[in-house]
């Protein structure tokens, strides 16, 4: 009776190795908001804070630069990089490959915080940016 | 006879035949020539699927390289720029072309050493081979597009149909060269978009 209970904790353990099969955009938006805390108690994410940030223009090597740029306007929609390339909707809604990989949400936001703002997002901003992301339906 | 002579022999014959395939393979415009030899039509047609294939950038592939490298443009070859041109490049990722395209250390050595070992320079590609030839021993460029080989390839595409909205730039091989990603530049598979 004991064996097949010790070899199904194995099992599972192997499975899902360390959390990170469970990252959802809800786990990395509440990840950053626990952070976010951290520096400051009484700090909630906003949608509406992050839907401006997104869609903020700032002055950058290469010329004035937003979120909006590269992922348009409206996030549900497929983007374009500078070279071209197509980029896949960044709103969960309409990509249910988003957020769900947490080196490649770093990687992003490392590169394009620095690309775009000139410096790192802090945790309350990726969190507000990922509520507003988040907030976004494919119903009109 | 013995061994060593055998050896020696048999290296002899191999390397006339190879110089000899070379030569006659040396050269990119003589296609048309070609069809005009008497040889039978099923020998020269073995004969003309051979030599396109090693004509072509070598067959290669690496996960990581596709993954990483194309996220933002298209998927250039290793065989399109020589070694230092890559090492150059892989060096100075946070400012690639106006942008940060950092890696973390395991991803940049593992792409690193998958473009050094495909490069222009290392590659058994006759395409590849022209193409580091084509690039001064002083230079290193960073763009495929600025070697003397692909100014030579291009010279009657003007610079209105690369600025068409359906190709961008010369940097968008695939819109033209369909399969730009497999290495394969073929001119009979290009096709030019409409403006």
């Amino acid at each position: 009776m004991r064996t097949p209970a010790v070899l199904f904790a194995l099992a599972a353990a192997v499975a899902v190795p360390r959390g990170a099969a469970a990252d959802t955009p809800q786990s990395f938006l509440d990840g950053y908001a626990r952070e976010a805390r951290g520096q400051n108690s009484a700090f909630v994410p906003s949608a509406s804070r992050g839907d401006s940030l997104f869609h903020r223009e700032f002055p950058g090597r290469n010329d004035a630069t937003s979120c909006a740029t590269c992922h348009t306007a409206d996030p549900r929609r497929p983007g374009r990089t500078r070279a071209g390339k197509t980029i896949d909707p960044l709103a969960p809604a309409a990509n249910a490959a988003r957020f769900t990989d947490a080196a490649k949400v770093e990687k992003w936001f490392r590169r394009n915080c620095n690309d775009t703002l000139g410096r790192a997002c802090t945790p309350a901003e990726k969190a507000d940016v990922l509520h507003y992301l988040i907030s976004l339906t494919l119903e009109k | 006879m013995g061994f060593r002579r055998w050896i020696q022999l048999m290296t002899l014959i191999g390397v006339l035949g190879a110089a000899g395939y070379l030569a006659a393979d040396d050269d990119d415009e003589d296609e048309h020539e070609h069809r005009r030899t008497e040889q039978p039509l099923e020998k020269e047609r073995g004969r003309a699927r051979a030599r396109t294939r090693f004509r072509q950038l070598e067959p290669v592939a690496s996960t990581r390289w596709k993954e990483e490298c194309a996220a933002c443009h298209t998927l250039y070859h290793p065989g399109l720029l020589p070694t230092r041109s890559w090492i150059a490049m892989m060096d100075d990722l946070e400012n690639h072309f106006g942008e940060n395209a950092s890696l973390d250390p395991a991803a940049r050595a593992e792409i690193t050493a998958f473009l050094v070992d495909h490069a222009a320079d290392r590659a058994p590609s006759l395409r590849s081979r022209r193409i580091a030839q084509s690039i001064p021993a002083v230079e290193t460029p960073l763009r495929f597009t600025q070697t003397r080989y692909f100014e030579r390839r291009h010279e009657d595409v003007s610079s209105r149909v690369f600025a068409r909205p359906s190709i961008g730039s010369a940097a968008n091989c695939a819109a033209c060269h369909r399969n730009a990603d497999a290495g394969i530049f073929d001119e009979e598979q290009v096709r030019i978009p409409r403006p």
